[in-house]
């Protein structure tokens, strides 16, 4: 058989845990090749070692049937290995073209030579669809094109291995689309891709083979075309899977959470937000659904008071939080799944634990005198560590940076489920995880609600927002153009709703 | 079942503590190397002699060595605890320099304080002034966003010019000397028993060391640092803001607060060492009214970088590079010119500001070791 790439017997230990055991990963030239596995189960290290981030522990790699050794990714990169990164690796300060040739620079004379860079960045763009702006700086650009970007820079460097450590979770649905065309262009050309993901729609749409990994061991690889969806979740959680969610009827109660005439301005005089109202009673999952970029994360920042609106106010449990500070409206009882988790959700520098009292640390029990309750911290981190299945190395002293990007997300759900909020702001709770994961946490949002906690959930994901939702507000350009119940509308009318062809009553 | 692999507690703090270890090696070499250069004959000699530093001259050379820690800890501390919150503060020399000033003027202006009064209220008002001088560089960096590094030079500047000119239209100015007049004997820190420790006898008559309460002082705050930092919900949310602002803005914490009361404190401990430096008897320091930064600010910075800002740390590298200097102190007496030892000193302090990329190379060494390692067996297999 034609191996591009074989990773054989691979093991490698962090602190406190074997992150892979054992594994063996081989990859045909030209085919696309998914690699399935828990959160924390070992892809994203598993990769890393092929990139020449990490060095094995034992195991070797050969390419195209030679061992090598892949000492840094300069190294991967000269056997034509490419990787696009969980979290995005640009210079934020940087333009698109500056990143793409970064460490890969044309230099005449000691001087930069752009313009034949310039020149191979566009054809490439052109031939493989990728559409970036090579002038603008990446901090202005959206993480699709971010993506493209990074994308392009393996392109730049002839790469003919391609890994793409979970690419979707940060994209809506239209880029994901797109996204799986440039993945078939490419291997169409003969390169070869390593795919990394948690859904299972995706593999089945480009994958031909798909390798499952558990708990940091091999679990088997198979064709994807003879295997079923469930058949790859339980080889991947060993355990069937319900995909759907199993919710008794909402029974509202009161308002818990009323915005009225929101209105917030954009960078560029247009409202991005605009007079947006609507109520979110106890006892039901209200979702805002929509195409990334419609106002729905400034709404939140709103909301929650990251941001200031410009006008309206916001009501929550009879008061008026319209200009409360973040503290008052947490300690009122907001909870808050916020979109960035690198961002806003975790201080990646503090452990676990330290992350999980991020809101609670100046609360009674947490403090006392402004003294820290460490033994109370260790409690409740190690049983919401328990309760949440949240898997890393060294229990609540891992440091957050070392955490899988699952585990780090299920920390942050876990963190503001268990402040036991009234009122649950929850965007994209489930971004990065696995099946199970999702089942969980899907689980305790409808826990929530039947509590009698108002929730409000924004997903780009239409099946999560179809099966979790009891209301649908639907966000176009910055104004609520729908309000719908999930039984009376198909997704084919959400989607026109989204994209601003059909108006129902707001 | 994953396999859990034995955790690495000791390993840890070996591997932290070893990049100054290694900086202080290379900078002694480099001085061995200096002194060779310089004069060889004696050459093990002085190194001899760096390396006895205060023990040169018994106990009463060890009670110099903790007098000159005493303003390198406190503004190692200043540096050190605002890097731990995110920040660098270069101003120490400026908050040095107003609280040194607020020190002198209060002990000479309110010479009928009774008793330790005289000489705690001026501690006190440097620690104040020291506060406002970092407070400025903290309200512009938390209300505008300008670096906390370009207005804290601008302070340098304005707090060195401003203390000049102050002392020249006060009445703590002495014309001739052009510095500033002795505080009163009563406003002189005390000794605090710690003379009967550290003297040396010359004949009969007794020579005590100039070691006094400010030592104390300096440990104390060392002590109080750290567990502000490490104990307190206030120093959880102002490294939480050091780490990571919006998620510390997230959290509900007040982050331009927290980056403005980092600054106030890092001000307060350079203050208190301006006043530790100054309030002493007539044969001890006087600010000098020249046109140059005080030094004795921009020294905190390799003391923190030495002891990787821990505050405990940070009361070792202080005694240390007090050390290093008696060290130096002493040196003079084998022909070599007091310079050599500023060049020495000044090799090891560059390369414990190096330390950080020295602990990066370690980290590459160890990982090219382990790459060997597998290759190793590979090959066997
Ligand atoms: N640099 C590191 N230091 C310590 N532990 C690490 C490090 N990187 C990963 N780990 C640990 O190794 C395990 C595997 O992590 P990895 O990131 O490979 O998971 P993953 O399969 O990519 O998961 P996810 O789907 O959540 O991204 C995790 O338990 C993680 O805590
Ligand atoms: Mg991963």
């Amino acid at each position: 058989m034609d191996y591009v790439i074989e990773m054989l017997h691979i093991v490698k230990d962090f602190p406190g845990i074997r992150a892979n055991d054992d594994i063996t990963l081989q990859l045909r030239r030209g085919e696309i090749h998914a690699l399935l596995g828990e959160n924390g189960a070992g892809k994203s290290t598993l990769m890393s070692i092929l990139f020449g981030l990490y060095q094995p522990d034992g195991g070797s790699i050969r390419k195209d049937g030679k061992e090598v050794r892949i000492n840094d990714p300069n190294d991967a990169n000269a056997l034509g290995i490419g990787m696009v990164h969980q979290h995005f690796k640009l210079v934020h300060n940087f333009t698109v073209l500056e990143n793409i040739i970064l460490g890969a620079e044309t230099v005449k004379n000691g001087r930069l030579i752009m313009g034949e860079a310039r020149k191979k960045v566009m054809a490439l763009s052109e031939k493989y669809h990728l559409k970036v702006d090579p002038d603008a700086k990446i901090e202005d650009i959206t993480v699709g094109m971010q993506q493209r970007v990074e994308i392009l820079k393996m392109l730049y460097r002839d790469n003919e291995i391609l890994i793409f450590d979970e690419p979707t979770a940060v994209l809506t649905p239209q880029e994901i689309d797109e996204l799986m065309k440039i993945m078939k262009g490419l291997t169409a050309e003969g390169k070869s891709i390593l795919f990394i993901t948690h859904k299972l729609n995706e593999i089945k749409a480009v994958a031909d083979r798909c390798s499952v990994l558990r708990k940091g061991r091999y679990i088997g690889t198979v064709d994807v075309a003879d295997t079923t969806k469930e058949e790859m979740s339980e080889m991947m959680v060993g355990r069937k899977v319900n995909f759907a969610v199993d919710k008794a009827p909402a029974q509202p109660g009161e308002v818990a959470f009323s915005v009225k005439d929101l209105t917030m301005r954009g960078p560029h005089g247009k409202n991005v937000v605009n007079d947006v109202s609507f109520d979110v009673r106890r006892g039901e999952i209200v979702c805002i659904a929509g195409i990334d970029g419609n106002g729905q994360s400034e709404l939140v920042y709103a909301l929650t008071g990251l941001m200031k609106q410009d006008r309206g106010t916001i009501m929550m449990k009879g008061h008026d939080i319209s200009h409360a500070t973040i503290r008052a409206r947490n300690d009122h009882g907001l909870g808050h799944i916020p979109e960035d988790r690198h961002r806003y959700g975790l201080v990646l520098d503090y452990s676990l634990a330290e992350n999980m009292v991020l809101k609670s640390y100046h609360k009674p029990g947490f403090q006392k005198h402004g003294f820290r309750n460490f033994t109370r911290m260790n409690e409740v981190t190690d049983q919401l560590i328990e309760r949440f299945d949240i898997r890393s190395g060294q229990g609540g002293r891992t440091v957050a940076r070392s955490m899988s990007g699952g585990n780090q997300q299920k920390a942050i759900v876990a963190r503001e489920i268990f402040t036991d909020p009234d009122v649950l702001i929850a965007v994209q709770p489930t971004r990065g995880l696995d099946v199970g994961a999702i089942e969980y946490i899907h689980k305790q949002l409808v826990d929530a609600r039947d509590a009698g906690k108002a929730v409000l959930l924004v997903s780009l994901e239409l099946d999560e927002v179809m099966n979790l939702s009891d209301r649908i507000l639907v966000m176009f350009e910055g104004e609520i153009v729908a309000d719908v119940r999930p039984g009376d509308v198909t997704v084919q009318e959400l989607g026109l709703y989204m994209a601003g062809s059909k108006r129902g009553k707001a | 079942m994953m396999k859990k692999t034995r955790g690495s507690g000791l390993g840890g703090f070996a591997a932290s503590v070893l990049p100054s270890l290694i900086a202080i090696i290379v900078g002694l070499l480099f001085g061995f190397i200096i002194l060779l250069i310089s004069n060889p004959a004696q050459a093990v000699q002085g190194l001899k002699v760096i390396l006895l530093g205060g023990f040169n001259d018994g106990l009463f050379g060890v009670g110099q060595t903790l007098y000159y820690a005493t303003p390198l800890i406190l503004t190692g501390l200043s540096v050190g605890f605002a890097f731990k919150t995110g920040l660098f503060n270069i101003g120490a020399s400026g908050q040095l320099i107003t609280g040194a000033f607020a020190a002198i003027w209060t002990a000479v202006n309110c010479d009928w304080l009774p008793g330790p009064l005289h000489w705690i209220v001026p501690i006190l008002a440097a620690i104040l002034v020291g506060g406002l001088w970092g407070a400025v560089p903290g309200l512009f960096k938390s209300l505008l966003g300008v670096n906390e590094v370009i207005a804290c030079i601008m302070m340098n500047y304005i707090g060195m010019y401003g203390v000049n000119y102050l002392i020249k239209i006060s009445n703590i100015y002495d014309k001739l000397k052009n510095q500033t007049v002795s505080v009163p004997s009563s406003a002189a820190l005390p000794n605090g028993g710690l003379e009967h420790l550290f003297y040396k006898m010359r004949g009969n008559f007794v020579r005590f060391s100039s070691i006094n309460i400010g030592f104390y002082i300096a440990v104390i705050a060392a002590v109080v640092i750290y567990v502000l930092l490490t104990k307190t919900t206030f120093g959880y949310e102002l490294k939480a803001c050091g780490y990571n602002r919006d998620a510390s803005r997230f959290a509900g914490i007040n982050e331009k607060r927290s980056v403005l009361m980092s600054m106030v404190i890092a001000g307060m401990l350079s203050g208190a060492a301006g006043a530790v430096m100054y309030l002493a008897k007539s044969d001890g320091l006087h600010i000098d009214v020249i046109e140059v930064l005080a030094t004795q600010g921009f020294n905190g910075i390799p003391v923190a970088l030495l002891g990787l800002s821990n505050p405990i740390g940070i009361v070792f590298s202080g005694i240390f590079i007090a050390h290093l200097n008696q060290g130096g102190y002493y040196l003079q007496k084998l022909n070599y010119m007091p310079e050599i030892i500023d060049i020495i000193i000044g090799a090891i302090i560059y390369f414990a500001a190096f330390s950080l990329i020295v602990r990066n190379v370690i980290a590459a060494l160890a990982r090219r070791r382990e790459a060997k390692a597998v290759q190793g067996k590979g090959n066997e297999r």
